[in-house]
């Protein structure tokens, strides 16, 4: 049974057809691309999985569980942890209660430890905190902790997005342009952590990615959308030598 | 402090050095030794203080600080200084730095048992100094049960506008409902009223139940708030100031129309249960519990949601319950104001519940400082102060405090003390002298 099973979903915004049927199997641990031109519905396809917008019609199943039609917080405790193209951060916040608010759903002390900060509520803290260190080590933030996030850099930035994403505990992490604005050193570095990240807690990667040789390198298996309609689906050197793809991109030859 | 010495005069410099040199000892000083200085300041003042009075030409003890007799006779000035400064400044002075060393100790022994246990020790000391200063004047017993009432309901509010980043202007409405629930339980359950009867339980009972009185309240202004936010949690922005608005003027309407409890004329006889200690115990009991929630990470959750909503929910936070919680539990605490107040006063109308409430509440907030317990203490208490200590200029004061309120947010736009967490246990640790700093002293000297 796959992780994620997206069958014919399909989204209208008023009359314009923002997704046509649109269709994806994730396997655990995979490494999932979706790639297309600016506008083409990507973002798109990550808020109506993550319930953010609600599809028109089709099947949502994690796990096999229907997830259809769920709030955005339901859908996220059941295992789907995503990142913001355009970061959506506190901005109040330090980077480590980014990381412990993450881990709302995890908490089970309720209101009155809330309110009277019973032994319970100590316990699941203090334990919530040292997990959110343990995350911020992993992703390469850990020094930046106690700072105000909208102090830090871009690049860290998106680290903390990261790290915040992966504290819900997710089985399939949703990564909209995790890259966008960085420079080639942090680019490298941002793959080295995916990397990593992948490997150690042993997730499901779904991005949504600009830079060719960024998702060539990371996905086992790339999507290309266009217009709201995968075009095309396979391997990146068979992404790369699709015709219509190469059409998406750069236009058609002009017959001579 | 550096940056503005750096930019004036020298003269004016050297004097700043100087006035800093004078001061650095003091900032060895724990937040126990103050305490204590406070209290030998008003356990002197009830001793000497009429005495003293007289002699410096005053005709009784300055009941405010001496605001008031500064601005009625100016020429008894040189008098009220002399008093204020033998009486409070010097005794407060001197005994917290000379027994800064002792209360150093003190405080990091006391920080050796659980935390509650020292900030037991230190709410116990700081009740003490209000006791024997309000036992001076009632008007000083008054003023004070006020401003702590004011406390609550100041740091109510900030959940609403401060931590959920909402504009709320239904407060006076939940604390009417507090104020009404509240007396009408008492009256009922408890006192021989014209229009309830004779009182269903024994009174001797009552001073134990009033707790449950002011729940009462509590809860009923809870409710009131699920009225509000179902239909305006909906959406963001503007809309629920005006609903809240618009359920303000509703409670007020509706209240000045239930002939029961009065009408328009108000609700009287309250039993006299809401003395110095229950008002003081519930403020120190609303202050510890609204802090609890604002730190944990159910109550950030507020603050997510203010800052980035989609974020919030896509991080598992139940925005909708939050945002719920979050308003319904600024009401029950605007209740329970209410119900302190109504038998503070032991009288309540329709009229106390007003716009003017409204503006008031709204200046201690913004005055103090959003998103802050600590803001919501000095905001709460810093408006009522003043607003007594101008009483004299009448009509002027409502020149003044709105000025002082512009220039606030003119310069800290979100108030004196805002975002910032109120840390109990650094609040009250020692502030000995660190090894290396003595050395510096040493080698300086």
């Amino acid at each position: 049974m796959p992780l994620l099973q997206i069958d014919q979903m399909t989204h209208y915004f008023g009359g314009l057809r923002a997704v046509h049927d649109y269709n994806l199997e994730i396997e655990p641990g995979q490494i999932r691309g979706l790639i297309g031109p600016n506008g083409a519905g990507k973002t798109t396809i990550f808020n109506l999985i993550t319930g953010i917008y609600s599809p028109t019609e089709g099947d949502i199943r994690l796990e096999g569980k229907d997830i259809f039609g769920l709030q955005p917080y339901q859908i996220a405790s059941l295992g789907l942890g995503r990142t913001f193209q355009n970061l959506r951060l506190w901005r109040h916040m330090t980077v480590l209660e980014h990381v412990m608010q993450a881990r709302y759903s995890k908490l089970t002390y309720g209101l009155l430890g809330a309110f009277f900060g019973t032994p319970k509520r100590q316990r699941e803290e203090a334990e919530s905190r040292k997990m959110s260190n343990e995350l911020l080590e992993l992703i390469g933030v850990r020094h930046l902790a106690d700072q105000i996030v909208v102090n830090l850099p871009y690049g860290a930035q998106r680290r903390v997005e990261m790290a915040r994403a992966l504290a819900t505990e997710p089985k399939i992490l949703f990564l909209d342009e995790p890259t966008a604005g960085m420079n080639t050193e942090e680019l490298a570095q941002m793959m080295a952590t995916i990397r990593q990240v992948h490997k150690e807690l042993g997730l499901a990667i779904f991005l949504i990615e600009h830079r060719m040789k960024f998702v060539m390198e990371l996905c086992d298996i790339i999507q290309t959308l266009v217009f709201g309609e995968v075009i095309a689906e396979g391997t990146p050197a068979e992404i790369q030598n699709n015709p219509a793809v190469i059409e998406a991109y750069l236009g058609k030859e002009i017959e001579t | 402090m550096a940056e503005s010495t750096n930019n004036s005069s020298a003269g004016r410099k050297g004097l700043s050095v100087r006035l800093g040199k004078a001061w650095e000892p003091f900032t060895k000083v724990p937040l126990l030794g103050w305490l204590l200085g406070i209290l030998v300041a008003v356990a002197l003042e009830q001793l000497v203080g009429t005495p003293l009075a007289h002699l410096v030409g005053l005709s009784k003890i300055p009941v405010l600080f001496g605001f008031v007799i500064v601005l009625k006779q100016p020429v008894l000035l040189p008098g009220t200084l002399l008093y204020i400064l033998l009486i409070y400044l010097l005794p407060v002075g001197l005994v917290a730095r000379l027994g800064a060393a002792l209360t150093n100790k003190l405080a990091a022994r006391l920080l050796q048992s659980p935390l509650w246990v020292s900030a037991i020790v230190h709410v116990g000391l700081l009740y003490a100094s209000l006791h024997m200063w309000a036992d001076i004047s009632d008007y000083r017993d008054l003023v004070l049960r006020l401003t702590l009432i004011a406390i609550i309901l100041t740091l109510s509010l900030n959940i609403v506008n401060g931590y959920m980043g909402e504009f709320s202007c239904s407060h006076p409405g939940f604390m009417a409902l507090g104020a009404y629930a509240a007396s009408a339980f008492t009256v009922i359950f408890f006192v021989e009223d014209k229009v309830f009867g004779s009182p269903l339980l024994p009174p001797a009972l009552g001073p134990f139940l009033f707790p449950l009185a002011l729940i009462f309240g509590g809860v009923i202004s809870a409710l009131g708030a699920l009225l509000v936010a179902i239909p305006s949690f909906r959406t963001r922005g503007d809309y629920l100031a005006i609903i809240s608005l618009a359920f303000l003027f509703i409670v007020k309407s509706l209240i000045e129309n239930l002939e029961i409890l009065g009408g328009p004329r108000g609700f009287m006889s309250q039993p006299d249960w809401a003395n110095l200690p229950t008002v003081f115990i519930w403020c120190m009991g609303s202050i510890w519990i609204i802090n609890n929630f604002v730190s944990s990470t159910l109550g950030k959750s507020l603050n997510a949601v203010r800052d980035e909503e989609t974020a919030a929910n896509a991080m598992t936070v139940n925005t909708r319950r939050t945002k719920m919680v979050g308003f319904q539990f600024a009401a029950f605490w605007a209740g329970v104001a209410g119900g302190l107040f109504a038998h503070v006063m032991r009288y309540v109308n329709p009229g106390s519940f007003g716009i003017q409430k409204l503006a008031e509440m709204l200046a201690m907030v913004y005055f103090g400082g959003l998103n802050s317990v600590v803001g919501s203490i000095v905001g709460a208490v810093g408006f009522n102060l003043l607003s007594e200590a101008l009483r004299p200029l009448e009509l002027f004061k409502w020149i003044i405090i709105p000025l002082l309120l512009i220039l606030v947010m003119l310069y800290r736009p979100t108030g004196l003390i805002a975002f910032r967490e109120f840390d109990i246990a650094n609040l009250l640790k020692p502030k000995r002298k660190s090894e290396e700093e003595v050395e510096h002293a040493i080698a300086t000297d």
